[in-house]
């Protein structure tokens, strides 16, 4: 397989690297750019583990293949903290334990934030239902809607 | 594999001629990767179509739209103009995946994907909406309800792939509607669904319909013999009842996990009479 160049933008970042035909963004994210936030939880697009944008677009990185990435603009959970001070959303889910092992919790954040600059005042269902492709197996979902909702409450005032 | 990023549908269209192992055409990605993964297909080509101009764009035509074969669920949704001209469209392809594969996923995916279940086809077919193809000959247009041909099949020929889908214009006082049964509330397929499309004249009574089945045969079907039910009608309890009968006679589902063959028949029923309830009160009249 020949390899290709890609050049893009991650996190604000101009990045460049080599990627082959069939290797989706997220393996690019982890196992070439060292960027380990989005995980791999199924692979298909169910879980939302692997969530990322994609010219400001919440996408999952498992369904866009590097190649695809060439031009473009990529925002990843490495990119929401400035510097040491935690996004609203990483403290409110810190203080309302709305995570366990956390192997969800990148890819929620970053669709939490995506929801949050589209509809910074959502309804708990409207929360529900952009997150119901964001799969936890450990905390239930509450907890989590709590800690969107606080954080687009500071956020909202801040 | 190779992977191809043309920058027009002639370059497309000459790449994907020359070719002579397997190709998949990569717009959304959402069926294409997943069935990459899965190992299902192993093309020695992938072509990109993204880059063509106009694919990513939803452009005013002849009193319609054109939404090009790359418009992901999400760009198609927030298009307030095209939702108010045909919402059940718009509804039906923004019932497909979450919100993830909704920035993703596109209409023209979801036809040439050819699942009997695409949620984005019935309201198509009801629409009457015609699909551009690119292939080596050139350019052809062709209904929507005559691309599928049975599961995980289309009647595109080799070396042909969309470019848009045109949704045409429509008289004032119409209404269109898509409703699925799945046993969830989000991110599911379809069990059974309904699209219906209807214009009513100025004394409330349907002069024209179109009702299409997703979920219920090999392919999404058209279904004249349903809208004839209600033509003519103000969707008393008769046409209603008639129309519910002609949906389930038009049937011919498999029985699988999702949901038995008496299920899907009687449920793609009730589908058809709510949908076109619906597309009633959208059309501008209370029931």
């Amino acid at each position: 397989m020949k390899s290709i160049h890609v050049s893009a933008t991650v996190n604000g970042d101009a990045v460049e690297f080599i990627c082959a035909p069939d290797e989706s963004l997220l393996d690019v994210l982890r196992n070439r750019l060292g960027l380990t936030g989005a995980k791999e939880g199924c692979g298909t697009g169910d879980c939302g583990a692997c969530s990322v944008t994609l010219d400001g677009r919440l996408v999952c990185s498992c369904l866009v293949l590097g190649a695809e990435a060439e031009g473009a603009t990529v925002g990843t959970i490495e990119g929401i903290a400035d510097g040491d001070t935690l996004h609203p959303l990483q403290q409110s889910f810190i203080d309302h334990a709305a995570l366990q092992c956390g192997i969800c919790t990148p890819g929620i954040l970053v669709a939490a934030k995506s929801l949050l600059e589209k509809n910074p005042n959502p309804t708990d269902t409207e929360v529900r239902y952009w997150l119901a492709g964001n799969l936890c197996r450990c905390t239930g979902y509450d907890k989590i809607i709590y800690a969107v909702q606080d954080a687009a409450k500071k956020m909202r005032s801040a | 594999m190779r992977f191809a990023r043309p920058e027009t549908a002639h370059e497309a269209a000459a790449l994907i001629a020359k070719e002579t192992g397997l190709i998949r055409i990569l717009s959304g990605g959402t069926d294409v990767m997943v069935q990459l993964k899965a190992g299902l297909v192993e093309p020695a080509l992938i072509v990109d179509i993204k880059r063509i101009p106009g694919l990513r764009k939803i452009t005013p035509e002849a009193g319609g739209f054109r939404i090009g074969a790359a418009v992901s669920g999400a760009e198609l949704g927030e298009h307030a103009e095209v939702r108010a001209l045909w919402p059940g469209v718009v509804e039906g392809a923004e019932l497909i995946g979450s919100t993830q594969v909704q920035g993703r996923a596109t209409m023209a995916g979801n036809l040439c994907n050819g699942s009997p279940a695409a949620d984005a086809v019935p309201g198509l077919v009801a629409a009457n909406a015609v699909a551009r193809i690119m292939g080596p000959n050139g350019e052809r247009d062709c209904p929507i309800a005559d691309i599928p041909a049975g599961p995980g099949k289309t009647t595109l020929a080799k070396g042909e792939f969309l470019t848009s889908i045109f949704l045409p214009a429509r008289p004032a006082r119409s209404g269109d509607a898509y409703l699925r049964f799945i046993p969830r509330t989000e991110m599911d397929i379809a069990v059974a669904a309904a699209a219906v499309s209807l214009t009513l004249n100025d004394a409330g009574v349907i002069s024209a319909a179109r009702v299409a089945l997703g979920a219920v045969a090999p392919t999404v079907r058209l279904v004249p013999a349903a809208a004839d039910t209600i033509i003519g009608s103000k969707l008393d309890e008769a046409a209603l009842a008639a129309l519910s009968a002609a949906c389930s006679a038009a049937c011919n589902p498999i029985d699988d996990k999702r949901g038995t063959i008496e299920f899907r028949t009687q449920v793609v029923g009730v589908l058809a009479k709510r949908a076109a309830l619906i597309a009633y009160s959208r059309a501008g009249e209370k029931k």
